[in-house]
């Protein structure tokens, strides 16, 4: 039986990137908030010392930062003819636990989403006609990019994010991403430096016709102070990034970005090691009390509020909804219920080169250090003579040399015995890759709901995924493919290998950490969970703040969209339901 | 008992718990007394890795000769390195056994047991410890019986090298045990050994990095970031520090 605590205004499930600056925000609203996290405190010095962080077998390989699969995991499968089974270890995507979240080990691209993004649903029904889109699930978010930009601005801000405009109000900036949405302003640091794969890259890239530049990165390039007066470190390309704390101050997250002024506040409190259960309605399932969670020692705690802010892994906030009844979980045959619909993906592939007598040092790195090409990306590229639409970022942004995971060798090298070993000695100086970060478009048959048979250590089903890539997004990856192809023979490697992306979606080999969907925003009850201020339409004094919100993904990295999104939703609240709570948006 | 005492009864186990990680030699201890019952691991104490004692901590000695003998074939000795054995990839295997890898504590190990699809991963009830322990068992008496009451390690290399080979491709029927599967799990986890820091008891020495040229546990290419195609002058270092930092004579 749980035991009943003293209300407080708010309850933030999860301490990562959206609840580190849902609390910010709302403290400041003069609000008393609690984040429950069911993870460890960490923090720089104590947790990703640079006395030893830089480990790959322990961060990289075992994985000590990530949530564990004992702790929760899900169930997989391609299609809904198949019995889902649980993934034992995580390997296609690794979710984060503790303070900061899957923010303090991600790499650190930091995008914005295409305007067309967006409103896709009805700009590729205008150019294309609707039947380009019979097969997909693809929806508007409503909400425009015009009205998230200063989100994104405050959130690249926040971070020190180092890049450099394409469009400053309408007007193209040399050396920037000439597709890009108009901004403000810069962003707050100038590119990183470059490393030589990178430079080799736009270079190739530049004598085709296209349009490279400095991807946009939360590895700073110089010191910097944000705007709450936190001080950041110069990034030192250590090449311990993704999958790694930062030990230098360098890399964004909410440790190194609002944490230091959000846990000296009075009217704010963390608990950790605590995790929540679920969200209590009242007795019609109109209103959120508060949420039971349960501590390290198995006891079992109830935390009233007025309002409760899901701000986990988009994955988990979608289960925890599941899981409190919130709205209705999705039916791919009926095609109604809203949570768990439009689950999405990314669509990615690569290329590797191998050169004679170049050297590449590929540890000299960082997790977001390098250059992107969009000149595929979104609908920059005129999609009426192709047969898909969406499309991919072109990254090469070679993050790191640490050589369990990263040592390549030629295809048709033996695995083992001293001609393995000569090749590896031959190539590991000597190789770059790059790669494409293609779109994943919502399918009636793609969707998360819950398990019938396996359970999490409290007895509780376990989510499932069903996700396959759909055939529009596989078309999409091998058009990029043969244009990255053309890329790579322009650099003149004395060999390639191209990775293509190929049905059906395997949990095994790591490829993105990009879930979306799930509780989706929208401007239509029926076909979302939450509305444009991820505000729940079912429960309203519930937001859920996260991927989870994206209707479908983009060619691009979440992270600054959903750090946008909590800038965004946090002045919904303090601005609009604060006044006057209750629905935002009438259904 | 009122509202307000519960309150602080769990801020005190908060303050406590967040004390915790930050006491390294401590950290461990506490948060496993705390979650007793609950989470049978101990994943995410901010404590640096423990120094190693000597001896085998997992295999027993047939098995730990038999290992040695494949690590030696899979990295063997040549002008590049040292062997597989040398290296310690045999003592790394051994650590990673005895560890929370080796008895899947961080995984997911609940019930029903179906065979998947590939797509779903490995579905096996088996632990990496249990596997070596019926892989090894399962190779000795295959080759027993083929090689004359010989074992791996009392086998020539080209022997060796020719068995592996087979295994491999999965042309060796160990009965129960996949004989291909077992062959990538050593396969893996012998160059996890070979490739990780030196702390963990192999990559003796540092051989592979310095073999390939990768400079190791440093910290900062700030100075070398714009020489492009310029090799990088330093040789590695560890997490244990470099033997250039220790007093000479």
């Amino acid at each position: 039986m749980a035991r009943k605590l003293p209300a407080k205004d708010v309850v933030i499930v999860g301490l990562g990137w959206t609840g580190a600056i849902l609390a910010h925000e709302l403290t400041e609203a003069g609000l008393d908030v609690v984040a429950i996290e069911r993870g460890p405190w960490r923090d720089t010095a104590t947790d990703f010392n640079i006395g030893y962080v830089s480990d790959e077998l322990r961060y990289a390989v075992r994985r000590d930062l990530f949530l564990q699969p004992r702790q929760e995991t899900f169930t997989m499968r391609n299609a809904s003819s198949q019995t889902a089974l649980p993934m034992r270890d995580f390997g296609s995507f690794l979710p984060g636990t503790g303070v900061g979240g899957a923010g303090v080990h991600w790499n650190g691209h930091t995008w914005r989403f295409y305007p067309s993004d967006f409103n896709l649903k009805s700009h590729v029904t205008e150019r294309y006609g609707a039947a380009r889109i019979a097969d997909l699930q693809i929806q508007d978010w409503g909400v425009s990019y015009d009205e998230m930009e200063s989100a994104y601005d405050r959130f690249e801000y926040l971070c020190g994010i180092s890049g450099k405009a394409g469009n400053i109000n309408g007007t193209i900036q040399a050396g920037g991403n000439p597709f890009e949405g108009p901004r403000k302003r810069d962003y707050p640091l100038p590119p990183m430096e470059m490393t030589y794969a990178p430079t080799m890259f736009a270079e190739a890239a530049r004598s085709l016709g296209y349009h490279p530049f400095p991807t946009p990165s939360a590895n700073l390039s110089k010191a910097y102070v944000n705007p709450l007066g936190i001080a950041m470190g110069q990034c030192t390309m250590c090449g311990f990034c993704e999958r790694f704390g930062c030990a230098n101050y360098s890399k964004s997250s909410a440790q190194t970005t609002v944490l230091p002024v959000l846990m000296r506040k009075s009217n704010f409190e963390a608990r950790v090691n605590c995790e929540v259960l679920h969200v209590n309605l009242d007795a019609a399932g109109k209103m959120a009390k508060g949420v039971t969670y349960i501590d390290v020692n198995g006891e079992e705690w109830e935390q009233p509020a007025e309002m409760v802010l899901l701000c986990a892994y988009g994955l988990h906030n979608a289960r925890l909804m599941m899981l409190s009844k919130i709205g209705q979980i999705y039916d791919p045959q009926s095609g109604e219920g809203t949570v768990g619909r439009n689950y999405a993906y990314q669509t990615n592939a690569g290329i590797r080169m191998f050169f004679d007598d170049k050297n590449f040092n590929p540890f000299v790195a960082a997790g977001a250090l390098g250059q992107t090409m969009d000149d595929f990306n979104g609908d920059n590229v005129d999609h009426g003579p192709l047969d898909f639409i969406g499309g991919a970022g072109v990254n090469c942004i070679p993050t790191n040399g640490r050589p369990i995971g990263n040592r390549p060798v030629p295809p048709g090298t033996p695995r083992w015995g001293s001609a393995w070993k000569k090749a590896t000695k031959d190539n590991y100086l000597g190789s770059f890759g790059f790669s494409s970060q293609g779109s994943s478009y919502a399918a009636r048959g793609n969707y998360l709901d819950l398990d019938p048979t396996y359970k999490d250590r409290f007895g509780r089903p376990l989510m499932r995924m069903t996700f396959d890539f759909p055939d529009n997004d596989i078309r999409m990856s091998h058009w990029v493919s043969d244009r990255m192809e053309e890329i790579a023979k322009a650099l003149k490697p004395k060999q390639y290998v191209s990775a293509r992306r190929n049905k059906s979606w395997n949990s095994v080999p790591y490829q993105s950490t990009h879930n979306t969907g799930g509780a989706i925003m929208g401007a239509d009850p029926k076909t979302s969970a939450v509305n444009k201020f991820l505000q729940s339409w079912d429960v309203p004094n519930v937001f859920v703040i996260g991927a989870s919100a994206f209707p479908q993904n983009a060619g691009k990295n979440p992270t600054g969209t959903v750090g946008a999104l909590a800038f965004w939703a946090a002045d919904a609240i303090r601005n609009q339901y604060m006044r006057n709570p209750g629905p935002l948006v009438q259904a | 008992m009122s509202d307000d005492r519960i309150f602080s009864a769990t801020r005190r186990r908060f303050l406590t718990s967040a004390a915790a990680v930050s006491f390294v030699t401590i950290a461990s201890q506490a948060y496993a007394q705390t979650i007793s019952g609950a989470l049978p691991w101990h994943a995410f104490a901010g404590d640096p890795p423990q120094p190693m004692l000597s001896g085998w901590y997992f295999f027993k000695p047939d098995e730990a000769r038999a290992l040695e003998a494949i690590v030696d074939r899979l990295i063997p000795a040549d002008d590049l390195s040292v062997g597989g054995k040398d290296a310690g990839c045999a003592i790394f295997i051994d650590r990673q056994m005895a560890g929370s890898y080796g008895d899947s504590s961080r995984l997911y190990t609940k019930g029903p047991f179906m065979p998947g699809l590939p797509t779903q991963g490995y579905q096996g009830e088996a632990t990496p410890a249990m596997r070596y322990r019926a892989g090894l068992a399962a190779i000795d008496a295959h080759l027993r019986k083929a090689m004359n009451n010989r074992g791996f390690a009392q086998l020539k290399a080209d022997v060796q090298d020719q068995f592996l080979k087979d295994l491999e491709a999965g042309k060796v029927d160990l009965g129960k045990v996949n004989g291909k599967a077992f062959f990538n799990l050593v396969l893996q986890n012998t160059m996890e050994g070979f490739f990780a820091d030196p702390i963990y008891g192999g990559n003796r020495g540092m051989a592979s990095w310095k073999m390939i040229g990768f400079p190791g546990a440093r910290y900062d290419y700030r100075d070398h970031v714009a020489k492009h195609n310029q090799p990088y002058p330093h040789g590695p270092i560890s997490i244990g520090g470099s033997p250039e930092w220790s007093r000479k004579g």
